[in-house]
């Protein structure tokens, strides 16, 4: 098996290498023939990379030790699910996912739109393999994951052994999150090539009209949508699983894949307005490759160890490959946009600062501050080593949490406000009359939202700057927004119902069908209402450490009491765990039992704890058992008691289903006209190639 | 210009001042060196005083865990000149110390160096060196070889 795989490699790379041959010799000699099987090894290096990574899963499932990333992330009495899983559970098998996956939407972008967009496509083509062929490569000579298990000596050569078991794959990877989570962030981070792609064919044919934005703008919400999830299930796994008490920690990781994310959510802003308005067209080209940049970045920053991460991997030589690879891709899109700006005129200017496309400006500058200045907190460790001693250089310098936060706390809230306001503004011009009728009522109902808050539960939202004053403003800006939204799909659906006779739910369900991108754009901003209700939790969160209790013994918080009644020791063949049993009273009432954990892993010998949780609408209640005392007759535990967290959770899954109801086509009508759109713009393409 | 350009001019200066400053005074506020054990002998007096970050393998056995507050040892050795610094350290933070935090581990400790020699952190993150890197870093001789 590893002779196969290693073969379906080094063939993925020859082949991936001939398909841009043949795609770009065949545009320069217009041989249709050539052109064409160019598309072929595009589909080719598909099976190829798929009989690759089959390979390694059969390793990791048959347990075949002989092979060094088997044996360092698997063990034999590894649940095979988690087998399969650790094809991406390290540094080799990640990437060879990451180039998986490229080559599956290679392989299905080119099938999809080989027959509509003839020629565009082999310059796509070209793109896509350009992206494969530097992962075909480093999977290849740099970090190949079908090396054999062995010790190198001090001459250099390899002393070859099988060990009789793995070392294990990481306890905290062993979650079912860990099994969805790095395909959901990959097919993300992957899925935003195929916009840049599109981009870059768009510019060298100099097809720079309709064509290329609607399909960008499908893709970016494909892939937006897949990051989106991998970041919110990431977020859930790091809550239930790191038993800190939190989900999101501004770690290297996690801006990584934040950063590619916030610059698609500017990029399906502005792209609005290059087709209704037809402006900004350079600007989202530089957005496009910005996102297919800072994906590579993202996987970039993972893999190589550069900042230091609790999920990066030990340092390795495949940065100074990705550093290169990423600054070339990003020199010849900007030289190539720098050359084609005559055809990127704008059609229409700004005339008021009160208007739809100004909103959608001030939204996109700051998604894009944020962006960098997380970018910027991000690598700074790195910048300021590189800095001249001069300079103040030479020494790393970190930032931690609270920069972040208070960079992108008042970002957040501004662009809450942007949510609620930005869609009902007019284009153009909105009109006084307009923004009394629009917004009036939503304000005050924020506002009064906000003065019972002070009185009940009695949030004191000083001093200025503070957390609780930001999360204070943040639920009366998310009420504000949600009244907006509400009042639209309310006037929406009175119409409807008024002029078709149906009755006002089946209105507001066909009003969101017949305009899915207008409709699930309100849900996703619903989403994002209630993730901001649950973050502004964060702010009134309660922690207890360091309780030492035995069986019979109690603790309280608030409302609460907590009773040990049991400790015991549990053994399974992967783990021994200690576990504790404690009754939870609320107002004296027995409410729920619990049940954290404190697991020992056999193979990787690493011990981890596993958090108990009960969620209610209002608060979780959140314990970890960190450990028995030293003389063992005591758990040590943590609580935490953390507002609102499960609004974090449901947002997000509103979040995702109003992307997939955007993604949706029209409910009759609108594709008569669509079609006539793409026939023109077919047409286009002709007198443009002739 | 035209009046109307100006007023998105004037509009996003204020957005990204503002943004600046924020980051300016966040910067300042929470930056803090990033050290090995022995970068962190190198500089000296100026350590004192500093919000620090330091990086080194936890000593085997040196964890003495307590509800309250846990004590130990980090290690580094310098790869050019040999020489092994250790620092002791005792964590006072509210959050648990994370599951990878044990013997050999890589931990990056958070806060700041005191007089007495002593690093008293508020918060630390540890990295799980591998198994083989850990028995190598043990001296542990190679398992022998597998018939298969």
């Amino acid at each position: 098996m590893v002779q196969v795989g290693q073969f379906a490699l080094a063939l993925a790379f020859v082949v991936t290498a001939y398909s841009i041959a043949a795609s770009l010799v065949g545009i320069r000699l217009k041989n249709d023939k050539l052109i064409a099987s160019g598309k072929h090894a595009a589909v080719a290096t598909f099976v190829c990379v798929s009989l690759a990574i089959a390979s390694l899963g059969y390793l990791f499932v048959s347990s075949d030790f002989s092979v060094a990333y088997v044996a360092g992330h698997s063990n034999r009495d590894l649940p095979v699910y988690f087998k399969i899983a650790s094809i991406w559970g390290g540094q080799e098998g990640s990437l060879l996912f990451w180039g998986w996956l490229l080559t599956l939407y290679s392989a299905l972008v080119v099938a999809q739109n080989w027959r509509k967009h003839t020629s565009m496509m082999p310059y796509v083509t070209a793109v896509l393999m350009g992206t494969s062929l530097f992962f075909t490569a480093m999977h290849l000579f740099v970090a190949n994951p079908f090396h054999l298990s062995g010790v190198a000596l001090a001459d250099g050569s390899q002393n070859l052994f099988t060990p009789r078991d793995g070392t294990g794959l990481n306890p905290l990877l062993q979650d079912w999150l860990m099994v969805i989570h790095p395909p959901m962030l990959y097919l993300g981070f992957v899925g935003f090539v195929v916009p840049f792609a599109f981009a870059m064919a768009a510019l060298l044919t100099r097809q720079l009209g309709d064509t290329w934005i609607r399909i960008t703008r499908r893709w970016t919400m494909i892939a937006w949508f897949f990051l989106g999830t991998g970041v919110m299930l990431g977020g859930n796994w790091a809550y239930h699983e790191l038993g800190w008490g939190g989900f999101w920690a501004w770690d290297p990781v996690e801006n990584a894949s934040l950063m590619p994310w916030l610059i698609g959510t500017a990029f399906l802003h502005s792209v609005m307005v290059q087709e209704k308005k037809g402006m900004l067209k350079v600007w989202n080209i530089v957005l496009v490759t910005l996102a297919y940049t800072m994906s590579l970045v993202g996987t970039w920053l993972t893999r190589s160890g550069i900042v230091n991460s609790v999920h990066a991997f030990a340092a390795s030589p495949i940065g100074g490959y990705f550093l290169a690879f990423i600054l070339v891709g990003l020199a010849s899109a900007l030289y190539l946009l720098y050359d084609r700006l005559p055809y990127l005129k704008s059609e229409n200017e700004m005339e008021s600062v009160v208007s739809r496309e100004s909103s959608f400006l001030f939204n996109n500058l700051i998604l894009l501050a944020s962006c960098f200045a997380v970018f910027w907190g991000t690598m700074f460790p790195v910048i300021s080593e590189s800095m001249p001693t001069w300079m103040g250089g030479g020494e790393r310098v970190t930032v931690n949490a609270p920069y972040f936060n208070k960079v992108n706390v008042p970002i957040a809230i501004f662009l809450m406000f942007l949510t609620g306001v930005g869609p009902l503004l007019a284009w153009r011009k909105a009109s006084t009359n307009s923004l009394k009728r629009n917004f009036l009522i939503p304000s005050l109902v924020g506002a009064g939202v906000g003065v019972v808050l002070l009185f009940w539960p009695g949030i004191r939202p000083w001093p200025l700057g503070s957390g609780e004053f930001y999360a204070w403003v943040a639920i009366m800006m998310s009420t504000f927004v949600a009244g907006t939204i509400f009042r639209e799909f309310y006037k929406g659906a009175r119409a409807r119902a008024y002029g078709t006779g149906e009755n006002f739910v089946a209105a507001v369900v066909n009003l969101t069908l017949r305009n899915t991108r207008r409709y699930g754009g309100y849900i996703i901003h619903f989403g994002f209402v209630l993730l901001f209700v649950g973050w502004s939790g964060q702010a009134f969160k309660v922690d207890m450490a360091g309780i030492e209790a035995g069986i019979g013994d109690t603790f309280a918080l608030r409302q609460y009491v907590f009773r040990v009644d049991d400790l015991t020791v549990a053994d399974t063949p992967n783990y021994t765990a200690e576990r504790a049993s404690v009754s939870v009273f609320e107002n004296g009432k027995k409410v729920a039992i619990m049940h954290p954990e404190h697991r020992n892993y056999k193979a990787s010998q690493q011990p981890t704890t596993e958090v108990s949780l009960r969620s209610t609408a209002k608060e979780d209640l959140y314990l970890v058992f960190q450990g028995p005392t030293p003389d063992g007759s005591k758990a040590i535990l943590q609580l935490y008691l953390n507002p609102l967290v499960a609004w974090v959770w449901i947002g997000g899954v509103v979040l995702g289903l109003g992307t997939l109801i955007a993604m949706l086509p029209n409910k009759q009508g609108v594709p008569e006209k669509r079609r006539r759109a793409v026939k023109s713009d077919e047409v286009k393409e002709v007198e443009a190639v002739s | 210009m035209k009046r109307r350009q100006i007023k998105f001019v004037i509009g996003s200066l204020v957005i990204v001042v503002s943004l600046a400053f924020l980051a300016f005074t966040g910067f300042q506020d929470n930056k803090a060196y990033y050290q090995n054990v022995s970068e962190l002998y190198a500089t000296k007096d100026k350590a004192f005083g500093r919000n620090l970050r330091v990086e080194g393998d936890v000593v085997a056995g040196s964890i003495q865990r307590a509800a309250k507050q846990t004590k130990f040892v980090i290690s580094h050795t310098d790869a050019k000149t040999n020489e092994t610094h250790t620092l002791p350290v005792t964590y006072v933070g509210s959050d648990p110390l994370p599951d990878t935090f044990r013997d050999y581990a890589q931990a990056v400790v958070e806060g700041s160096y005191h007089q007495d020699g002593v690093f008293v952190a508020k918060s630390m993150t540890a990295k799980c060196a591998s198994k083989y890197e850990k028995e190598k870093a043990a001296g542990i001789t190679l398992p022998p070889v597998t018939e298969n």
